[in-house]
């Protein structure tokens, strides 16, 4: 097993995850690097979402290690792991029916310093701007889809967890998503994402981990995405 | 002019009163079923009884350590609403991913073990609680004598119902507990200590209980049936409301005081069915209540 002390933000190893019964995350292991866009890939029910619940706190039980920063997460509730810096967007968007679009965007509290100013957020999202005082779920999916990544980059976390943020969305939005992804990039903000679409993973992640039934099967880097698309149709079953 | 559709306007105006005095305290009860209710999913029938503990807790201030209405106005929801919050760790933490109507039995089953332990050793014949001195007294309208202590309750409970309005639908803390309600797993996600939000939502609720027993205290006595009564009532008018709506709350209860004292008046044989005949109607008509979603 590689040290985690060689610039890995993120290092899970042989997790083990329960909804309840159900044994869904079978030992699964991957790392993030600081700064690094990493996607996770696999067929529906592959356990990619429960990944990202099991880092953020949210599943009933978990067992193996998520080391943060040197922390490990296994046993914390998730507001605490919230407060350490890592944030998670749903992939059915959680933007609250009964309230606004701006008391949406205000909701997350601040966990440490160094998230987007407000005015930032609506350079990078314009729509919301106009819609602040609209209910929250009055929005256009692509709105509403923004204003669930928009929420959680005034918090200061540096990790985020996006769950298929392109899901159900028209060409030209998923394309905007993408320019969205490599700018927060820049800014330095590390990104673990769940996605079914690779060529859209392609245009933004760094490198990729395939799961299968509850572990990580295979990583393939980004540039090497090309010489391998047969594997992964393969493992996509596309 | 003396009289209004043939009835004599002392008499109106009187039971007019006697309305809102009963709406003060249906709105502050279902209001605090009401924000329970939206956090917790809990139907607390406890409230009855916490209500009558506001009210005995008034009565021990003032008697053993001669503390008078205006500290328990202050104490009584403090001490009452702790009580609350030992009975949220220890019982109905356990009861969130179940039905409702364990919570229900539980709740229901607490209020009949409070008021018998209390009506073991008070009885039930009611304890005198006075009218604090300052509000003693009247004065005329003209129209109707006006007893200065139903007046302050009137008010005192639109302000407490509209402060609770305010900080729940207008202030940041307001949008932790509607956010809770909606998804609390994706609220303590974003790092707010949402077990914790819970617990002190049932303490406030079950201290606008006791708030309310106190103030009804001078008005009732202080007996330890005195919330099964207007449990019952209290009940009617939050599913009239629509379960978990605060302003629907706050609207039914005043708003079925003064048809319940209005039904005196006009149709006295009615008064004491007015609130279930519209509880019916309403079930009837529009299921989820007058101010309820879905």
């Amino acid at each position: 097993m590689p040290e985690a002390a060689d610039g890995a933000l993120l290092a899970v190893r042989d997790l083990h995850a329960w909804y309840g019964e159900s044994h869904v995350l079978h030992g699964a292991g991957f790392e993030v690097r600081q700064g690094e866009v990493v996607t996770l890939l696999g067929r529906n029910g592959a356990g990619k979402t429960t990944t990202l619940k099991s880092i953020m706190g949210m599943v009933g039980r978990r067992a193996g290690e998520i080391r943060f920063d040197g922390r490990d997460l296994v046993g914390l509730p998730s507001n605490r792991i919230a407060r350490l810096g890592v944030a998670f967007c749903p992939e059915e968007r959680g933007i609250f029916a009964s309230l606004s679009v701006g008391e949406n965007l205000l909701l997350p509290p601040q966990v440490r310093e160094g998230g987007l100013g407000v005015a930032e957020i609506f350079e990078l999202f314009p729509n919301l701007r106009e819609r602040l005082s609209s209910q929250g779920t009055k929005l256009s999916g692509g709105e509403q889809q923004m204003l669930a990544i928009g929420r959680i980059l005034r918090t200061g976390a540096r990790l985020l967890l996006l769950d298929e943020p392109t899901e159900g969305l028209a060409p030209v939005i998923v394309q905007q998503i993408g320019a969205i992804i490599a700018k927060l990039k820049s800014r330095g903000f590390t990104i673990l994402l769940v996605e079914q679409n690779f060529r859209f993973a392609a245009t933004v992640a760094d490198r990729h981990y395939v799961m299968e039934h509850g572990r990580v099967v295979d990583m393939i880097a980004n540039d090497e995405l090309q010489a391998n698309v047969d594997k992964l149709h393969d493992y996509l079953g596309v | 002019m003396s009289e209004i559709f043939g009835i004599p306007t002392q008499a109106l105006f009187g039971q007019l009163l006697i309305g809102l005095i009963n709406g003060s305290f249906y709105a502050l009860l279902s209001l605090g079923l009401a924000v329970i209710f939206g956090m917790l999913n809990i139907i607390n029938f406890t409230h009855g009884a916490q209500y009558m503990m506001g009210a005995f807790c008034a009565y021990f201030l003032l008697n053993k350590l001669g503390l008078g209405y205006w500290w328990a106005l202050l104490l009584a929801p403090v001490i009452v609403g702790a009580t609350g919050i030992v009975i949220e760790r220890l019982m109905l933490a356990r009861l969130y991913q179940l039905d409702h109507l364990y919570g229900l039995l539980l709740t229901f089953g607490l209020a009949l073990v409070i008021q018998g332990l209390f009506r073991n050793e008070f009885g039930s014949s009611g304890l005198p609680y006075n009218i604090p001195k300052a509000l003693e007294g009247g004065r005329n309208l003209g129209f109707m004598f006006l007893p200065n202590y139903r007046a302050w309750v009137v008010v005192a409970s639109l302000v407490v119902c509209l402060a609770t309005w305010f900080v729940i639908e207008k202030t940041r803390l307001g949008a932790y507990l509607r956010a809770a309600t909606e998804n609390p797993a994706l609220v303590q996600a974003f790092g707010i200590n949402v077990p914790r939000m819970i617990t002190l939502t049932y303490g406030f609720g079950v201290g606008l209980a006791a708030l309310a027993g106190v103030m009804a205290a001078p008005i009732y006595q202080v007996n330890p049936l005195m919330g099964a009564d207007l449990i019952i009532v209290v009940f009617a008018v939050v599913v009239i409301g629509g379960m978990g709506s605060i302003m629907g709350s706050i609207v039914t209860g005043f708003a079925l005081g003064v048809i319940e004292g209005l039904t005196k008046v006009f149709y006295p044989e009615a008064s004491n069915t007015v609130i279930f005949i519209i509880m019916a109607i309403v079930l009837l008509v529009r299921p989820q209540g007058l101010f309820g979603q879905r």
